[in-house]
């Protein structure tokens, strides 16, 4: 451990949430949210659009103030100072497309008042193409690369791997592992259920409120769906389609989250034909992006408390 | 959408027990760069099949073929006519200064129905889509999720008999993502063959068949059961970074590693593993970079 790493560790939370609330005129974006982010540990933001994920981001980097409750940066209130503590990955990246990759680092070690880094050995072949002439793929290890050259404390990525296909999300996660694994902090947001499984933790935003924390197996708990399989797919669809269950298709099977298996199976008895013959319906544990759906909708949160 | 279907379009042949559409083999080239290689699609009706890949893969070129948008330099794409089939492109499915009813009526009238039928058949999508309130609010107005269900309504609306929807789901968030899904597993039980490009393996899992590219070859193609048995060689599971001789075989998942050993090699540290979908299209994807026999057709 740098001696750098080594405050990090022995300070307290990198960021610190503490019920912040953000107005704009009559609408609440963001309600009494307390979240922390410690050295070394990679939190990750989920919620629908319109949660108020960005709005939170926005005041983790000072470039929005409170309306009420506390944002603390490194102990301190978020200024030009602790922004350059932060590396940002925003969803559009962020770089300049018309700037080599070179030119890029040369600005932003310009910017944030350091050395220029070197190019990542996998980049350097493309150092003097435009980085808007790059792949997808590449920009993204590019702008990682870019937001983690001057070492920041705190990373904050914005669906860092959005459009990238396996392998490439794999190694995505790998250098935000990396960074971590450094010391710093990281809060990251993501669309996909999978990735959650890369953080220690996870926050779920619903309608600008925290309404879930933990670890995966935490938020899910006790969750769970009726799956019918049947060769008759189709019909079943329909039949639960029409009896008003929130009706999902996983390959041949469907998952029906927030009812149980006996009424799906009544449901499917009483339609009688092809989708009521020879359908296998069980109870199974709900994935996170089922319990998700459950938390972000309370609409559709029929569990019988136990 | 504009222009005749191009490139050889047959119909499907006598007796099929389920109508399929599809392509035999299709290369396209953009300039000198080969952008489709010899691909084979499979869409039967009533079923939805995931076109899977990365950024520049080809899924765009594959389903702007399908859909008569673009014509290969050889081979054969069967469809439908052009009226039954119903296509979301992956930069815009809706205009931006109409409102949602308006993109729909303007859909409806370009595919020939009547006032009565779109007026029902744009109200009950609408509903379901959840935007029924929304119906007179302009489509650029619209947050990303929403604007995707109805670019998806809209393509729905004629009832197709072929849907192919350019990654419907990107940038989606989760809720919009079930609700979308909900749609196209709805146009699927009514029938309807439909076929979707997505960079999400957890899609492509809602999906009967797959067809994984990359760099404009075929990656895996079958069902994900297939996908995942044509595996070659083991899997194994390390809590810890692989030793440094298993490197270009390992990647990172669920903050654990996965390592693959192509068949007939030594092994290593670890737990073995049953490979999943996501696991099936990392190492033909791994295979392809490193030269190893490891494509699973």
């Amino acid at each position: 451990m740098t001696g750098r790493a080594a405050d990090r560790a022995l300070a307290g939370p990198l960021a610190v949430c503490d019920s912040v609330s953000r107005q704009f005129g009559e609408f609440t974006a963001v309600s009494e949210v307390s979240l922390q982010v410690q050295a070394g540990e990679i939190v990750g933001l989920l919620g629908a659009n319109g949660a108020g994920k960005t709005t939170l981001i926005r005041m983790l980097l000072g470039l929005l103030p409170a309306s009420a409750g506390e944002v603390l940066l490194f102990g301190a209130a978020p200024s030009r100072g602790t922004r350059r503590r932060i590396g940002y990955v925003p969803q559009g990246l962020g770089l300049y497309d018309d700037l080599t990759p070179e030119q890029n680092l040369e600005f932003s070690a310009a910017a944030f008042g350091g050395p220029r880094p070197e190019l990542p050995a996998p980049l350097r072949r493309y150092a003097g193409t435009p980085v808007g002439s790059l792949p997808l793929g590449l920009q993204r290890r590019f702008a990682f690369a870019q937001a983690l050259s001057h070492q920041p404390d705190l990373l904050i990525l914005d669906e860092p791997t959005s459009g990238v296909d396996p392998l490439g999300r794999a190694r995505l996660w790998d250098t935000i592992a990396g960074a971590a694994a450094a010391g710093a902090g990281v809060l990251v947001t993501t669309h996909y259920m999978e990735e959650a499984g890369e953080c220690a933790r996870l926050v779920i935003m619903a309608d600008g409120r925290v309404v879930a924390q933990g670890t995966a197996p935490e938020i899910i708990g006790a969750a769970q769906v009726t799956v019918v399989e049947t060769a008759a797919w189709a019909a079943a669809f329909r039949v639960l389609e029409e009896a008003g269950m929130p009706v999902a298709l996983a390959g041949r099977a469907l998952r029906v989250p927030g009812t149980g298996p006996a009424e799906v199976r009544r449901a499917l008895a009483t339609a009688g034909g092809a989708a009521g013959g020879h359908a296998r319906v069980s109870a199974a544990p709900a994935t996170l992006e089922e319990r998700f759906f459950q938390l972000a909708q309370p609409g559709f949160i029929t569990e019988v408390p136990a | 959408m504009t222009g005749r279907p191009a490139g050889p379009v047959a119909g499907p042949a006598a007796g099929d027990a389920v109508e399929e559409w599809g392509t035999d083999e299709i290369s396209v080239h953009y300039q000198r760069r080969l952008a489709l290689d010899k691909i084979t699609l499979r869409a039967a009706a009533g079923q939805v099949t995931a076109v899977v890949g990365g950024d520049g893969a080809g899924k765009t070129t594959l389903l702007r073929c399908l859909a008569g948008a673009l014509a290969p330099a050889s081979g054969l794409v069967r469809r439908p006519a052009a009226r039954q089939i119903g296509y979301l492109s992956a930069s815009s499915g809706t205009y931006p200064d109409l409102t949602a009813a308006e993109n729909l009526d303007f859909r409806a009238s370009a595919y020939g129905l009547s006032a009565a039928q779109a007026r029902a058949r744009s109200g009950d999508l609408l509903d379901r889509a959840g935007l029924g309130d929304a119906r007179n609010r302009l489509a650029g107005q619209l947050s990303g999720g929403m604007r995707q269900k109805l670019g998806v309504i809209a393509a729905m609306l004629a009832s197709p008999r072929l849907l192919v929807l350019d990654e419907p789901t990107t940038g989606v968030d989760p809720v919009s993502r079930s609700g979308l899904w909900w749609l196209i597993a709805g146009a699927a039980a009514a029938g309807c063959a439909v076929v979707l490009a997505t960079t999400y393996l957890d899609d492509a899992e809602r999906a009967a068949t797959v067809l994984a590219l990359d760099d404009g070859r075929e990656l895996a193609a079958g069902t994900p059961d297939q996908i995942i048995g044509a595996v070659p060689g083991t899997l194994r599971g390390l809590t810890g970074r692989p030793p440094e001789a298993d490197e270009q075989r390992a990647w990172r998942r669920g903050g654990r590693w996965r390592v693959w050993d192509p068949p007939q090699s030594a092994g290593g540290p670890g737990e073995a593993i049953q490979p999943d979908l996501q696991d099936a299209v990392t190492v033909a994807a791994l295979a392809r970079e490193l030269g190893l026999p490891g494509s699973t057709r």
